[in-house]
């Protein structure tokens, strides 16, 4: 039976993460839709119907799905279960909101941040702030799972999937959407940068954060992550966590500034392909995974990287 | 109103910890073991509610073995009322601790529960999604401010975007995130009273859940280990290393 991937949109952009949860459901077999929900999301949809390989895209659109709450996504995706072996959602807030509602409806335990699927039912999957890698076998008769994007390459573009429409919820979950504050931004979004400069508390003010980190990732043209102690100090917005319980990148390129290298901070980036870490300790934790380790005062070492990649036209 | 909150015993956060060579599952003997870090920011903002006059009653709940009082009584000592102890041995999964919560949720009948959005050892994120699917309430996820009315509670949420508020009718689930608030220390004295207050013990079977494992452990082993790298003695040397070494610039 196939598999069905819940899209990761915004309505009108479909995220690059939908591809790579689709990479994870091609590797459990079977075929693969992708669900979008949404309101006035059929600009979502249309990308979906281009990621190769996939059978259909389901367009659930409704003013309950605007945002993508969990009671409206459950709604949605409880009663389509029928035709599916598996649900796929990316482990990003959304999904990670949505998905154990599926679960538990379903009656099946979920299967949390895969970064490998081995067979239709087995997966490993990091534990311990990823100081341990779980395999782990569902005898669910059905899999919901949400998907590290980060750990699996997008499926190719091309396809032409037609594109259906399915039920959407009406309103009334007893949740009312008040207000949002997004963080308004040019820089690529963190969990699919390709380069990711992100500074902690050493940093010492949202002033010199600013001052310091953003000139650099603009330069490099990154974006920019936080460790915790920096966003619980109100540097930088709660959006820019990454670690255990932050966000999980895998830039090309990740340049920590001023971070010490906590096992919490580790589990969001050690995956990232080079790895350069700015620390006036010689014995920062961080540089025992960076490849390249630079020991020296931020405050000095920073302004002047700016300078030497200026030279060769950055 | 009455809260309740789930509270999880786990090995602290500050331990390394280390994988069993015969890849069963990861060391915890002789480890320190302590409340869930949001598990301890949610018995905080009931504590705080109560403290508003928002809340009433604060019952905690664990699931897990006898040890599992210490961290009941932690949270008595931070300043909920009273516990109840669903004793049992089992790695309990996070649907059918979530079959149990809805067991005590019928028997207690709160207006809100809090729990952690995550419990640092599995790392699941599910408990408290669950809960809500099975009682079919709605929920506020990674909370990082609770405002709690009579019939309503406004949460603001961590979102990837920025922040999300949301207004939920009661009854309601709430999981914490980091920035809800920083958890106090329980004071001698509240250490000393919440040994006389009452943690009702109980056990999986009084619900009727089976907490029999749907997933099953293949194997534990050590996350891939990073090359170990290189100093550079200056940032002319770094740049270089960046373009013509890792081909990154
Ligand atoms: C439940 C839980 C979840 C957590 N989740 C996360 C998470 O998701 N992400 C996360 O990042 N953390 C997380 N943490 C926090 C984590 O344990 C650390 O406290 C945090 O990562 C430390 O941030 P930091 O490295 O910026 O600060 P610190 O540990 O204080 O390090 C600052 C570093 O800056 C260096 N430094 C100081 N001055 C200078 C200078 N002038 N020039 C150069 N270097 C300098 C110091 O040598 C030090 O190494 C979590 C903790 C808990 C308990
Ligand atoms: N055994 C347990 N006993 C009590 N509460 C639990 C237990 N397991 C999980 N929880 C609650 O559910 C939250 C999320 O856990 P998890 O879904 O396992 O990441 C925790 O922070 C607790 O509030």
């Amino acid at each position: 039976m196939p598999v069905l991937v819940v899209a990761s949109h915004d309505n009108a952009i479909l995220k690059e993460a939908t591809a790579k949860v689709v990479t994870a459901a091609a590797a459990m077999g079977g075929e693969v839709d992708i669900l979008v929900a949404g309101e006035n999301a059929a600009a979502a949809a249309s990308s979906a119907a281009t990621i190769a390989s996939v059978r259909k895209v389901l367009l659930a659109d409704g003013a309950a799905l605007a945002r993508q709450g969990a009671e409206a996504l459950e709604a949605t995706i409880v009663p389509l279960m029928g035709g599916y072996d598996a649900v796929l959602f990316a482990a990003d807030t959304t999904g990670k909101n949505a998905a154990p509602r599926v679960a538990a409806k379903l009656d099946v335990m979920q299967l949390s941040g895969v970064t490998e699927v081995l067979s239709p039912n087995t997966f490993v999957r990091p534990i311990y702030a990823g100081n341990a890698m779980l395999t782990v076998e569902s005898t669910d008769i059905k899999k919901v799972v949400t998907v590290q994007a980060t750990a699996f390459r997008p499926a190719g573009a091309g396809g032409s999937a037609p594109i259906e429409s399915v039920a959407a919820p009406a309103e009334g979950f007893g949740s009312t959407f008040v207000g949002e504050e997004l963080s308004k931004s040019d820089r690529p979004e963190l969990t699919a940068a390709k380069r990711i400069v992100s500074g902690g508390r050493a940093l010492g003010s949202d002033e010199q954060f600013r001052r310091l980190i953003e000139p650099l990732a603009d330069r490099l043209g990154a974006a920019v992550g936080a460790s915790r102690a920096a966003v619980d100090a109100g540097y930088a917005p709660n959006d820019y966590q990454v670690g255990q319980t932050g966000k999980v990148v895998a830039p090309e390129l990740y340049i920590a500034v001023g971070i010490s290298g906590a096992i919490q901070h580790l589990a969001g980036m050690k995956d990232s392909k080079v790895i350069v870490a700015i620390n006036k300790d010689d014995d920062a934790p961080i540089f025992q995974v960076a490849d390249y380790s630079l020991v020296g005062d931020l405050f000095t070492l920073v302004p002047e990287l700016e300078t030497e990649l200026a030279k060769i036209g950055y | 109103m009455k809260v309740l909150v789930p509270v999880k015993r786990v090995i602290d956060y500050q331990v390394k910890v280390r994988v069993k060579p015969d890849q069963t599952g990861v060391d915890l003997a002789n480890v320190k073991m302590s409340m869930n870090p949001f598990c301890e920011i949610a018995v905080e903002e009931a504590v705080r509610l109560k403290e508003k006059n928002a809340a009433t009653e604060i019952v905690v709940v664990s699931i897990g073995p006898q040890a599992a009082q210490e961290t009941l009584r932690t949270a008595l000592a931070m300043g909920a009322d009273r516990g109840i102890h669903i004793v049992t041995d089992d790695i309990v999964e996070p649907l059918a601790v979530a079959k149990l919560l809805k067991g005590v949720v019928e028997a207690e009948q709160p207006g809100l529960v809090i729990l952690g959005k995550q419990a640092i050892d599995d790392d699941s994120n599910q408990t408290g999604q669950m809960l809500a699917a099975l009682l079919g309430w709605p929920q506020a996820t990674f909370a990082s401010k609770v405002e709690l009315a009579p019939d309503a509670a406004t949460v603001t949420r961590e979102v990837d975007g920025g922040l999300q508020t949301l207004r939920l009718a009661l009854p309601a689930i709430v999981t914490t995130d980091l920035r809800l608030n920083e958890p106090r220390y329980a004071s001698l004295p509240n250490i000393m009273k919440a040994k006389k207050k009452e943690i009702a013990a109980k056990a999986p079977a009084d619900f009727g859940v089976s907490t029999a494992p749907r997933l099953k452990v293949v194997k534990v082993t050590e996350p891939p280990k990073r090359q170990a790298g290189i100093k550079v003695k200056s940032v002319q040397e770094l740049v270089d290393k960046l373009k013509n070494e890792a081909g990154v610039l």
